[in-house]
């Protein structure tokens, strides 16, 4: 104890050279603070370029999108012809079920024609089919859905607002000019003076849309009617078989993998395996859900469940790594003082260890949830890209119905040909990043409120 | 060394029963022989401190104790280790069983991230040794008095373990080894962590745990060997190299390996 340190501390490199000011920097000092210096301006460039990018996608998905919660819609005071909608005159509904709703389109056509007169509005070149294409092709069937719900409207004069058509919508968001107009088939100047003149007498106004997120989705010649309904509902379906199935899966076996499985050439193996699966492309497991749950299983196409199934295969390794990191986080000393005071290995796992794995394994299940929900690929292997105006169901028998999904509508709409759809599309991604935002919230708020020390 | 307060405590340990009784114990870890061919008995009611180098197998013996060792893959222990006369290593034991009779506590302060109240109450719980909360209550103060901590933590059982000091988390980890009332408590460097204040606490309590337990510590510090136990045993590259009285160890050893690391020349 005093051999050691009697010999005491002794210099190595003999006595410094030349004694320099420690006011002056030499130039060894003067190059690590540049090389500091320059690093961390990397660092702020770095990251002003991600904000950047950030901003013009938040922009432009804001600018293209936002006009998706707005429509158009025409308030004329419809007279609603016993003779063409109820031709019988017995007023019941069965009876008028029989008229088709194409007559209703002629019921709109001459409403608007008359509330053109009635106004003094003379527009040159107006002809009757400029009437007809101020509607959606959805407010026939709004209408005639409206008059075999209350048969009393017949002969009167109804004012509901009833859907305006995608290019008159379009000429209040900026879509459609008067130049455009005169182009388009679909459209003409005259109609297009007739809506400004309308929108001056009030009888054309835009509000906010909230069909947009209730209403199923719409053929190609009705953007202005569809809807992102089934498309939540199908992806909330799925959610809720990813997170039932994949949170217990996923958790138990990193529990198993972590804490009690014997290291050797198996799990070495399975361990492997499963780091692979988290860098699968996902279409490859949209084929293996079309072959394993499709074909071999016999589920039905399009369904909630199966999509359910294969994002699940997919989340599973996420949540399963995530899950094991969490677990190898927590210090050792805790397992060693469970077992110490005579806790069994399980007693240790579950009192101990999870609680305080639990925000690592909640954040990472989240993180995978999220993925899944806006995952395309795979689901268009198994047919959600399917056009579906039904509901589906509420669970179990829902999630065995066809349904579509937020990405997947999203994919559908920007191939369609009116760009009432693009702007659709764009709408629907605001919806999509809406929710993947307080999925995020959600994240940070439980593991805030899990943390612990120790 | 000159502070050394030589075995002032030394009682006679002849003719106290023997609780632990080890013979021809191996351990290896994968390739590596651990600890080699050691033979002791270690008495009951008594402090028996091994000490040694690093790296010499003292904290590897101890875990053998109450088979802590079992959680580590590689570790494989041959020989006999005997509590009251039975294998702990014999196939029907249950570690879990065994780690309720030989408690232990840790080098560093590890208490769980709960209340004081929860951290003693758990193993009490676990092992069913409380049918209603009055009775849970009655063995937690018990637990915390016996540790010298129910007077600064009465009025705060419901607060964090780990909000306390140092010192007064080791002797939380005590009180929660000594709720589950072991025979054995085996202490692996109690005192590290510990600052001198702290560790003349642990200490004292570790002599007043000497009449309701046998207490087996590894130490680095030899002044704490020789201060708190009655019996030492020197371990040196895995061979027990010499075990007897602190007083005899300290004072009159026998091997030369042992008197070279007392003076403080190996080590």
């Amino acid at each position: 104890m005093s051999d050691a340190t009697s010999a005491g501390p002794r210099r190595v490199g003999g006595p410094a050279a030349a004694r320099t000011s420690l006011l002056v920097a030499d130039a060894r000092t003067k190059r690590r603070n540049a090389a500091e210096a320059r690093f961390r301006a990397y660092g702020v460039i770095a990251i002003a370029v991600a904000m950047l990018a950030l901003f013009f996608l938040m922009f432009t998905i804001l600018r293209d999108g936002s006009g998706a919660f707005w429509q158009t819609y025409v308030k004329i005071p419809v007279a609603i012809d016993a003779a063409v909608v109820d031709p019988k005159g017995n007023r019941d509904p069965s009876e008028m079920d029989d008229v088709l709703t194409m007559s209703y389109a002629g019921v709109l056509q001459d409403a608007l024609a008359r509330w053109t007169a009635d106004n003094g509005v003379e527009i040159e070149g107006l002809k009757d089919s400029d009437y007809a294409g101020v509607f959606s092709n959805q407010a026939r069937a709004q209408l005639r859905n409206m008059v075999l719900q209350n048969p009393e409207l017949v002969d009167q004069t109804v004012e509901v607002p009833v859907l305006a058509a995608s290019t008159i919508d379009g000429m209040f968001k900026g879509r459609v000019t008067e130049a455009s107009a005169a182009i388009d088939k679909r459209t003409s100047v005259a109609q297009f003076q007739l809506a400004n003149a309308m929108e001056e007498k009030g009888a054309l106004a835009t509000r906010f849309n909230w069909d947009f997120v209730t209403q199923p989705d719409a053929s190609d010649n009705r953007a202005e009617a569809a809807g992102l309904g089934v498309a939540i509902i199908g992806s909330a379906y799925m959610m809720l078989i990813v997170l039932v199935l994949s949170l217990p899966i996923g958790v138990a076996t990193s529990i198993y993998l972590e804490e009690f499985a014997p290291k050797n050439k198996l799990t070495d193996l399975i361990e492997v395996n499963i780091s692979n699966l988290a860098a699968v492309p996902s279409i490859v497991f949209g084929i293996l859900g079309l072959a394993a749950f499709i074909n071999f299983m016999g589920l039905p196409r399009s369904a909630p469940i199966v999509g359910g199934l294969v994002l699940t295969l997919m989340t599973l390794p996420t949540i399963i790594i995530s899950t094991r990191a969490a677990l190898r986080a927590v210090p050792p000393s805790i397992r060693d003082a469970a077992l110490g005071v005579g806790a069994s290995k399980m007693q240790t796992v579950f009192h101990h260890v999870l609680p305080l794995a639990m925000p690592g394994i909640l954040t990472g299940t989240i993180i995978g949830l999220a993925q899944a929900l806006g995952e395309t690929a795979p689901l268009l292997l198994i047919g959600m890209v399917a056009f579906v105006t039904e509901y589906p169901a509420a669970p179990p028998e829902g999630l065995f119905e066809p349904a579509s999904a937020l990405p997947v509508q999203v994919y559908n709409w920007t191939q369609r040909a009116d760009s009432a759809f693009f702007e659709r599309a764009s709408g629907a991604i605001i919806v999509l990043l809406a929710f993947l935002f307080a999925m995020n919230l959600v994240a940070i708020i439980l593991r805030r409120r899990f943390e612990r020390r120790w | 060394m000159n502070d050394m307060r030589l075995a002032e405590r030394t009682v006679d340990t002849k003719g106290k029963p023997i609780k632990f009784s080890c013979r021809n114990v191996q351990v290896f870890y994968g390739d590596k022989h651990a600890i080699k061919d050691v033979d002791v008995d270690l008495e009951d009611k008594t402090v028996t401190a091994f000490i040694g180098p690093s790296g010499c197998g003292k904290s590897t013996f101890l875990r053998c104790l109450n088979r802590m060792n079992d959680t580590i893959d590689v570790a494989r222990v041959d020989g006999k280790l005997m509590l009251d006369g039975e294998d702990i290593y014999d196939r029907r034991v249950d570690p879990v069983q065994l780690r309720a009779r030989v408690g232990m506590v840790f080098q560093k302060p590890n208490p769980f991230p709960k209340s004081i109240y929860d951290n003693v109450a758990y193993g009490p719980r676990i092992h069913g040794l409380a049918r209603n909360k009055a009775e849970l209550d009655g063995i937690v103060e018990k637990a915390l008095r016996g540790a010298a901590l129910w007077n600064e933590v009465k009025d705060r059982l419901g607060e964090s373990g780990t909000g306390l000091s140092g010192g007064q988390q080791q002797r939380l980890c005590i009180a929660r080894a000594v709720a589950t009332s072991p025979e054995v408590l085996l202490m692996d460097e109690p005192c590290s962590a510990l600052d001198p204040i702290a560790t003349s606490q642990v200490e004292d309590l570790i002599d007043q745990l000497r009449e309701d337990f046998s207490v087996v510590i590894v130490t680095h510090s030899m002044q704490q060997a020789a201060r708190v136990s009655q019996k030492t045993a020197f371990f040196h590259l895995g061979n027990l190299v010499e075990y007897g009285t602190t007083d005899d160890i300290f004072t009159r050893p026998q091997d030369p390996r042992t008197e070279s690391y007392i003076s403080g020349k190996i080590g």
